[in-house]
């Protein structure tokens, strides 16, 4: 090892302790992780980012340590990212997802990272595509991403999944009456999991009658019976999730990737830019606040002044190009 | 910049008491720590890659069934090796006093013996991360 190589150079070269620094400095928000994504972009291979989401204890990663296993009999490398919520009081958080992968620990050909949400303003989204991205950059295909399926995290990870499969389990056939529209359309695949226990005609009928209020232009996922725990129904998933895979063209995931990442970018950067404008228009964010409360501002007077300082300044700019 | 440190409890070994590292993970977690727990029975090479992976700034061992002479050393031995000295470790259970000093040698920062409060870990932690800044 040469110690003057660019972190991006010894994660790129697949150096374990590299790229557990790289996915720290993404999930700490470091100013050097922008740096360090650019250079190793263009060099990121063709990958597949599988999601899994869905309620607590549905056995995500019971059904991940499965999935690792399969990969890794095709002689895939796998990368896995499983993010657990942080607890809004204390910021800190019991990471349990590894413990059920633990038996591919020391196995070269997988990575494992546990994160926790840390209640990133926005979402988990941009550290979780960040992170993606550097394991895939390390050479892992595929990236599987573990989100717990409550509020926002499931909509985020199939923001930046290829794949998203949602896992349920019987005794939730109220909960699956109450997600409706919004969990049910995210998923690429569902997967009933906990097959060897009671209910399960009861939890394919109520997702079913979930998936009739689908818009129809969507196609309907296909729904799988698996037990993660005895390996019941398991050949079945991985030919739904081979099908899946294969049915998406890889120039337009290609694509498709690229413009989800831009998408967060620009959502990110526009955000920061945002603030800026408002620190040196009105001060800082808690003044602003003082000016709505007293009734001299709205926030959506603030809003537009924003937009035209921002307008105006590109125009000067345009000007001057002149 | 939004650091936070990262806490890896393992149990080397064979006994499946995890009690006593339940409640210390736990203990961590509510000072605000994420604590990456790996379950029993696992050998010193797992744990090492677990806390590579990680990239936890501490990795805490608890062991009840006697073997801690062998596997303490073991899991500090693999670390050094991969590039993880910078890791600092402590340990836990049921430890002879007068196998600690053998243990601090091999790069054991604290050993905490049973009925240890948990509040006793998070100082040794939060003086830990002081004094390396
Ligand atoms: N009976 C049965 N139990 C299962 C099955 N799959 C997982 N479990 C159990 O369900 C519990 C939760 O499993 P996990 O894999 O940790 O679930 P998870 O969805 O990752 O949980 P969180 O990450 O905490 O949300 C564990 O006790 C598993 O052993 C299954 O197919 N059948
Ligand atoms: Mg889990």
């Amino acid at each position: 090892m040469n110690s003057r190589d660019t972190l991006a150079q010894r994660i790129h070269r697949g150096e374990v302790r590299a790229l557990a620094r790289g996915l720290s400095m993404v999930e700490n928000g470091d100013p050097g992780a922008g740096e360090l994504l650019h250079t190793l972009f263009s060099a990121i291979p063709d990958h597949v980012t599988i999601g899994v989401t869905g309620p607590p204890g549905a056995g995500k990663s019971t059904l991940l340590d499965r999935m690792i296993t399969r990969f890794r009999s095709q002689e895939r490398r796998v990368g896995v990212i499983a993010v657990d919520p942080s607890s809004p009081f204390t910021g800190g958080a019991l990471l349990g997802d590894r413990l059920r992968m633990q038996s591919h620990a020391v196995d070269p050909g997988v990575f494992i990272r546990s994160m926790g949400n840390r209640g990133h303003l926005g979402g988990i989204s941009g550290a979780t595509r960040d992170a993606g991205l550097i394991l895939a950059a390390a050479g892992y295909d595929p990236v599987l991403v573990e989100t717990v399926g409550v509020g926002q995290a499931e909509v985020e990870v199939a923001e930046i999944a290829d794949v998203t499969a949602l896992v349920l389990v019987p005794g939730t056939g109220d909960e699956v009456q109450a997600m409706k529209a919004g969990i049910m359309e995210i998923a690429d695949l569902i997967v009933l999991n906990k097959a060897d226990r009671p209910g399960m005609d009861q939890l394919e009928a109520a997702v079913a009658a979930s998936l009739e209020l689908a818009p129809e232009d969507r196609p309907r996922p296909p729904v799988v019976r698996v037990s993660a725990e005895s390996g019941e129904g398991l050949e079945a998933l991985w030919t739904s999730l081979d099908l899946l895979l294969s049915s998406t063209d890889p120039e337009l995931r290609r694509l498709e990737n690229t413009r989800r990442i831009l998408r967060g970018i620009l959502g990110e950067s526009g955000a920061r830019f945002g603030e800026m404008l408002l620190r040196s228009e009105y001060g800082s964010e808690n003044e602003l606040l003082e000016l709505i409360s007293g009734g001299s501002v709205t926030p959506y007077e603030a809003g537009l002044r924003l937009v035209r300082v921002a307008e105006r300044m590109l125009e000067e700019d345009e000007n001057q190009q002149d | 910049m939004d650091r936070r440190t990262r806490v890896l409890i393992g149990k080397p070994g064979l006994d499946g008491h995890d009690r006593g590292a339940k409640y210390i993970a736990r203990a961590l977690r509510d000072a605000g720590m994420e604590v990456i727990y790996t379950g029993i029975r696992q050998t010193p090479q797992a744990i090492a890659e677990a806390a590579l992976q990680e990239d936890v700034d501490f990795v805490g061992l608890s062991l009840l069934s006697g073997a801690h002479n062998h596997l303490f050393p073991e899991v500090a031995r693999i670390l050094r090796d991969k590039g993880g000295a910078d890791i600092i470790l402590f340990g836990g259970g049921v430890i002879p006093e007068e196998d600690i000093p053998g243990l601090k040698q091999a790069g054991f920062k604290a050993i905490f013996t049973p009925g240890t409060p948990a509040s006793e870990v998070v100082a040794f932690i939060e003086n830990e991360l002081k004094n390396r800044n």
